[in-house]
């Protein structure tokens, strides 16, 4: 507590943070492609293909072969681990396909939930052991960014004091040992939207994780300019009556990241969660609208929301590629104007209809 | 940890954020007036004036008597116990006097340091007992905010972990009651200058210190838009044989903030420690020139760095008052331009000398 023995040097600073400017750079976020085998067994199972390597394989080369242009609204991609070691149709690896357009190639790196004993259904994140040989080889092989999910959920008993410490703890030595290997590391606390709960428990929640996550950030001697956050967004959960707009949901986030973000924090990459494609660009588009100061970026590191219509073209079919791609680049453009403030939702009318549903700030 | 139990109303969170913001309206920072018996004893020995009831009504009457200049620079003056209930020649409350200028009244409300048992000479601060009733009074008496320090040391050995984490607490604790009672509370946790430490040791040990201060203050619920945060600028201590330019104190100082103090809190107000009255102004304007993003106002809260001159120029003399509010007139508008880095130095060209000195902010 008294000294410092400097975990980062200087150029090891500067490296992690020009990776972390690079990835939220303006108008530009993540593309979150690591689902695992399990997961894309779900999203494919939905369109009727089947879950092989080949056809996850394709699936990804459609996102990754998207023309260069695409570089100015995705900042970064999140990959599995089976997907930074495949390549394209021509034999060109995944990452170099990725970093040949300028974007930055990231790794999911934790190995799953483990359960809490003693708690309400809690779980923990495994994944620590052996995470810095990990990191270094994944380094070589393309990656400067990793990404871990933490999960916590909302009901009267939960999140409990242990499960908000011990995730926050295991996201801190995450994070740690990313950076000794010149990785950013994302650190994503997702509190579940399952539940009847209303937008204010969300937010009380919200700020009481985000606290635990930047103390434990701070203990573990984390250099903040060199990582990204990605939380969910302060909302309703799924089944309460309630209904809140856009403008709600863009207050109570923004003043629960003003309360616990140090502005160190280079940007706030938002997960989509169970919202839908539209309603995931929506709600960015009203946090970049809102009055409130915003010393970070606020963008997006999408997975369902910026691939959802792209499977649905696709249905497995190569000759539906294009299509594919056109809608995978439609919703990348709708959240690079999302992250400006500046997406004009198609059929809406004017501004004016929503300015009046805003909720004085003080009462958050 | 799973339900919210709303401390304060929405009323109540608008007037002391109402409050905190009027204090640190740009270009305007405090005027720290609340030297103790003891204390002022000290000032007065210094310029040869016995250190009576009178004496230091007469001197505070000469702060206060400072003309509508002051107004667009102080924006909040903090008493004494006594002096809350001293009058001018005339009769007038010097409550009345200051509220009557449009600044706001604050008063200093802990009792002191007391030693922490098996630690290195380390100290909390006591003064909870009967705080909500001292508050509840004070409010009625005219004060709209609030101070208490605590203090910790660089040494070998310390702060330790518990002279930390005790008073971090004890801050927290102070502020929730504080809160509770319409008063916003300014969280001094000074990290004295003594010792030969260098820059970024002093650096070090502030970013744990406000980290475990802000962890403290979410885990009781405090409301940060109604706070203030009082914190020592980051400078080397006193016997540090290396000299840092103001541009290097400052970027240091910014750092350790952005690393640590959540946007929501409106404004940082310096102490000036051991900071002679021009040091003490242009470290602030360098701090207010630092090319990072900063989300609050950085402003003074300066005890002697406001005094000194007024009180030689007084020297206990009532033909010398008039030259003596002018000395403290000087300095007030001096800080409310560096509060606005808007100000040049008493003669050197610091100003566009001094902008080429800032370092990188990756070395911090």
């Amino acid at each position: 507590m008294t000294h410092q023995f400097p975990a980062l040097s200087p150029e090891q600073k500067k490296a992690l943070s020009d990776i972390a400017q690079r990835i939220v750079a303006s108008g530009k976020g993540i593309l979150a492609a690591d689902e695992s085998v399990g997961t894309m067994g779900n999203r494919l199972q939905r369109i009727n293909v089947e879950n092989t390597e080949e056809n996850r394989r394709a699936f990804r080369e459609i996102l990754f072969s998207s023309d260069a242009s695409i570089n100015q609204n995705i900042g970064g991609v999140i990959l599995f681990h089976e997907t930074l070691y495949q390549k394209d149709s021509s034999g060109k690896p995944f990452p170099a396909l990725i970093k040949e357009k300028g974007i930055v190639v990231g790794i999911k790196l934790d190995k799953g939930t483990a359960p809490l004993a003693g708690t309400n259904g809690e779980t923990t994140i495994q994944g620590l052991d052996g995470l810095a040989e990990r990191c270094a080889q994944y380094k070589k092989d393309g990656a400067d960014f990793g990404k871990w999910r933490a999960v916590l959920k909302i009901t009267s008993t939960t999140p409990s004091q242990l499960a908000i410490q011990e995730n926050a703890n295991t996201l801190a030595r995450y994070a740690s040992i990313c950076q000794q290997h010149g990785l950013v590391p994302i650190v994503e606390p997702e509190i579940l939207p399952d539940g009847d709960h209303d937008l204010q428990r969300c937010q009380y929640v919200t700020e009481k994780v985000l606290a635990a996550v930047y103390k434990a950030l701070n203990d573990h001697h984390v250099y903040l300019e060199g990582t990204l956050l990605k939380p969910n967004m302060v909302t309703a959960g799924h089944s309460c009556p309630k209904k809140y707009t856009p403008q709600d949901v863009a207050v109570a986030t923004v003043t629960t990241l003003l309360r616990t973000v140090p502005a160190a924090v280079p940007g706030i990459c938002f997960l989509s969660g169970g919202q839908s494609e539209e309603e995931a660009s929506v709600n960015l588009n009203a946090m970049n609208q809102s009055p409130l100061p915003k010393p970070w970026k606020l963008t997006f590191s999408y997975g369902r929301a910026l691939q959802a219509s792209a499977l649905a073209a696709w249905v497995g079919k190569s000759e539906n590629k294009k299509a594919a791609q056109d809608a995978f680049r439609k919703r990348a453009q709708i959240n690079s104007l999302a992250c400006r403030g500046q997406y004009v939702v198609s059929g809406k009318t004017d501004t004016a209809a929503t300015q009046s549903l805003f909720t004085a700030s003080y009462t958050y | 940890m799973t339900h919210q139990y709303p401390a304060l109303t929405a009323e109540q969170k608008k007037e002391l954020s109402d409050i905190a913001l009027r204090i640190v309206a740009p270009g305007k920072g405090i005027l720290a007036a609340d030297e103790s018996v003891g204390r002022m004893a000290k000032r007065l020995n210094q310029i040869g004036v016995e250190n009576t009831e009178e004496n230091r009504r007469l001197y505070r009457q000469i702060l206060f008597s400072a003309d509508s200049r002051v107004k667009k620079c102080i924006g909040g003056v903090i008493f004494f116990h006594e002096t809350m209930y001293q009058k001018a020649d005339d009769g007038t409350p010097f409550v009345q006097m200051i509220k009557d200028k449009g600044i706001v009244v604050g008063i200093k409300v802990d009792k002191g340091v007391v030693p922490l048992a098996g630690t290195d000479g380390e100290t909390t601060t006591q003064g909870l007992d009967g705080l909500s009733e001292r508050c509840a009074q004070y409010k009625k008496d005219g004060a709209d905010f609030a101070k208490w320090r605590c203090v910790l040391k660089i040494s070998n050995n310390t702060p330790s972990a518990l002279a930390i984490m005790e008073n971090a607490n004890v801050l927290a604790r102070y502020a929730s009651i504080c809160q509770q009672n319409g008063i916003v509370p300014i969280v001094e946790p000074e990290i004295l200058p003594d010792g030969d430490h260098d820059l970024k040791r002093c650096q070090y040990v502030t970013e744990k210190v406000l980290a475990a201060v802000y962890k403290a203050l979410s885990d009781h619920h405090v409301y940060l838009e109604g706070t203030l945060l009082k914190p020592n600028m980051v400078t080397p201590g006193h016997s540090c044989p290396t000299k840092y330019s103001p541009e290097e104190i400052a970027m240091a100082t910014v750092t350790a903030l952005r690393r640590t103090v959540p946007p929501a809190v409106p404004g940082v107000t310096f102490l000036s420690g051991g900071q002679s009255e021009e040091e003490a102004s242009i470290n602030l304007n360098a701090i207010n020139t630092c090319p990072l993003v900063r989300p609050w106002a950085l402003t003074f809260s300066y005890g002697r760095a406001l005094q000194a001159s007024a009180l030689s120029a007084w020297r206990g003399q009532q033909d010398n008052a008039t030259a003596a509010t002018e000395e403290f007139v000087k300095r007030a508008e001096v800080n409310g331009l560096a509060a606005l880095g808007k100000y040049e130095g008493s003669g050197d060209d610091s100003g566009a000398a001094g902008q080429s000195l800032y370092v990188a902010n990756h070395a911090y």
